[in-house]
């Protein structure tokens, strides 16, 4: 098996890709460190390679491999206690696998990032319970979400932009809280909770958002609009979305990965894995 | 005690009421320091008693707000304050003491027989360094202490005990007559500040008004901070505090940084009680005084910067009164007042003047 290398450590060719083609190319070791920002010359913004974790002997998760393409939208679906939960864990280093790898784009090892580092890196997380900032307004929770400097000394004289200020309101209107731009996050509804939760994650900007059952708990339009929403959201970001609905799986996903006890069990069109003997099997207990 | 109906004020966007009250409030503290300059014959004349206790508690009400900016803001319930109080006062001790004795050693350390002065009362004798220290012991201990237990992500009633535990361990260190701070008795029989008597009217006013000062200014750094983006993401610390790591913010840093913004507000408002009051020993590192502020500020209502300040007011008024008519019931009324508070005001006085105010 080929393992990944730290890109940051190693010479990268020196390649313009904008000098078009045929440019010339120098010979390898020669060139610049590899820059900073994302790496996905390989179109994989997510790998997990042999990703085992085990809690006092039990394995939450065995042996996985997953791959998410830059821009895919796709859903992870799994009997409870598959090691969904524990898989965003591990991916937003909540929890650290025992054996395996995990890199985000081709450069960033996410086992030995810290939760903050990945968040800044550009891993945004829905929590399966709503998790908003109560106290706060609407606006104030988007305004701390946003994408910006966050250390101690930026947040002591921050001040909102204009430019800021109109992509907190453009993601008000998006998920259609406007009206409660100005009241505490802790008296809306779970449903405007979930939306909520949802515009953080949009003003935060990230490349890959992890969304741990986003419509639980919503009415059926609601969730009718959270898969329009998600589907705009594929292509720009790439999208990891755990739910149990298979209805609004197959509103939105084209790829679908199906987790058991902590593996990879089936992976492809929602079709084809329903029609999986192996799915049936676990989903149905025959 | 002077403005924080003005920041009540200036959230709800103006209620000239409060303003009036605040600035009532301000100019009848002021007026008391200059009331007490008059000769005793006179029928307006505030007693040095009276002067000294408004002066200490004061002082406390100053610590109350660093409890609340902590407790309230950013849901860290310390029970370990006292100590930074205490060291702040200690650090302002020294100074007195090296000004009371002179060119000599100080009194205490005669009496154990000391030839010299241990390396860290080196130049205590300098007014400008002791105010260093005043910042620096409860400063870089906050630090150092806030540091580990941030970093190993302790919190809730385990950062409680901690605190508890440290200013308990301060206490019994500062006991030891071999820790070279006076042991069980502290320091006292103080003479004078910067050459001018400790006793005299002027000192008294000028020491009174300064701590007026301070806590104005700490009101006023209070309110700015829970205004900018900092105060909200300390809100947004005590409420999901794994929400926001997931949105990108370090909360060790945030912590970290009004932990021991705090403790130095501590540290100076000891340094301001120290003279007032004439004395200081480890009592004042007792637990049961760190409680105490945290009965403060629950009782006025923490996440408030008013209601902190009412809580120590009236706490330590009615202990005043209370301790003078019924000694022997005083403890007794605290814990039931405690009691009443947690069950009917959970948001403190505060929250039941709002609840009028919004009725």
């Amino acid at each position: 098996m080929k393992l990944p290398a730290n890109g940051a450590f190693m010479l990268e060719p020196a390649f313009d890709p904008a000098a078009g083609e045929g440019a010339s190319r120098d010979a390898v070791g020669l060139g610049s460190r590899a820059h900073g920002g994302l790496d996905t010359r390989h179109g994989t913004i997510l790998t997990l390679e042999d990703i085992s974790v085990s809690f006092d002997g039990f394995k939450a998760l065995n042996n996985l491999n997953l791959y998410i393409g830059v821009g895919e939208l796709r859903c992870i679906i799994g009997p409870n206690g598959a090691g969904k939960t524990t898989l965003m864990d591990v991916i937003t280093g909540k929890t650290r696998p025992t054996t395996g790898k995990a890199w985000f784009g081709e450069t960033l090892d996410l086992t030995r990032l810290s939760e903050v580092q990945i968040a800044q890196a550009g891993i945004g997380r829905k929590f399966q319970k709503p998790t908003v900032f109560e106290a706060l307004t609407v606006f104030e929770n988007l305004e701390l979400a946003q994408k910006t400097n966050k250390s101690v000394w930026a947040s002591l004289g921050a001040k909102l932009t204009g430019e800021q200020k109109s992509r907190i309101e453009h993601t008000l209107d998006t998920i259609r809280l406007t009206a409660s731009a100005s009241r505490p996050a802790g008296l809306l509804s779970h449903g405007q909770k979930q939306f909520l939760e949802i515009g953080m994650l949009l003003v935060q900007d990230p490349q890959l958002l992890l969304l741990d059952e986003p419509v639980a708990g919503m009415t059926d339009a609601e969730t009718e609009f959270t898969a329009e929403l998600f589907k705009t959201l594929a292509g720009q970001h790439s999208l990891m979305v755990v739910e149990h609905d298979m209805g609004f799986v197959g509103s939105i996903a084209d790829h679908v990965t199906v987790l058991h006890q902590g593996t990879v069990l089936a992976e492809g069109s929602l079709e084809a894995v329903q029609a999986n003997e192996r799915v049936i099997e676990v989903y149905l207990g025959r | 005690m002077n403005q924080p109906l003005m920041v009540t004020a200036a959230h709800k966007a103006g209620t000239p009421l409060a303003i009036a009250i605040g600035v009532v409030v301000a100019v009848l503290l002021v007026s008391m320091a200059l009331l007490s300059l008059l000769p005793e014959s006179n029928p307006l004349q505030v007693s040095a008693y009276t002067l000294t206790l408004v002066g200490k508690i004061l002082c406390y009400a100053i610590v109350a707000l660093a409890l609340d900016l902590v407790w309230g803001y950013a849901g860290m319930l310390s029970l370990g304050h006292g100590l930074f109080f205490a060291l702040g006062g200690y650090a302002m001790g020294m100074y007195l003491m090296r000004e009371a004795s002179g060119d000599g050693l100080p009194a205490f350390m005669t009496f154990l027989s000391w030839s010299e002065l241990p390396w860290y009362w080196y130049g205590t004798q300098h007014f400008a360094w002791a105010l260093c220290l005043v910042v620096l012991a409860p400063g870089l201990l906050a630090l150092v202490f806030g540091f580990f237990a941030f970093r190993s992500r302790i919190k809730g009633v385990y950062f409680s005990i901690m605190t508890q535990a440290l200013t308990f361990a301060g206490m019994l260190l500062f006991f030891r007559n071999e820790t070279g701070f006076g042991g069980n008795n502290g320091f006292t029989n103080f003479h004078s500040i910067l050459g001018f008597s400790i006793t005299s009217p002027g000192t008294r006013a000028v020491l009174f008004l300064l701590t007026v000062a301070l806590l104005a200014a700490s009101l006023y750094l209070g309110w700015r901070l829970a205004r900018s983006k900092f105060g909200r993401v300390l809100t947004a610390l005590r409420d999901a505090e794994n929400r926001l790591m997931f949105c990108g913010y370090d909360p060790r840093g945030y912590k970290l940084f009004i932990w021991v913004l705090s403790a130095v507000l501590c540290g100076l408002a000891g340094a301001l009680y120290v003279p007032q009051v004439g004395i200081i020993n480890p009592s004042e590192m007792s637990p049961t005084n760190s409680i105490e502020a945290a009965v403060w500020v629950a009782l006025g209502g923490r996440g408030s910067l008013v209601g902190p300040l009412l809580g120590a007011g009236v706490v330590n008024g009615m202990k005043s009164w209370f301790t003078v008519a019924f000694p022997e019931y005083w403890l007794f009324f605290l814990g039931a007042l405690f009691i009443v508070v947690t069950l009917y005001l959970p948001k403190g006085v505060i929250g039941l003047l709002k609840k009028r105010g919004d009725a």
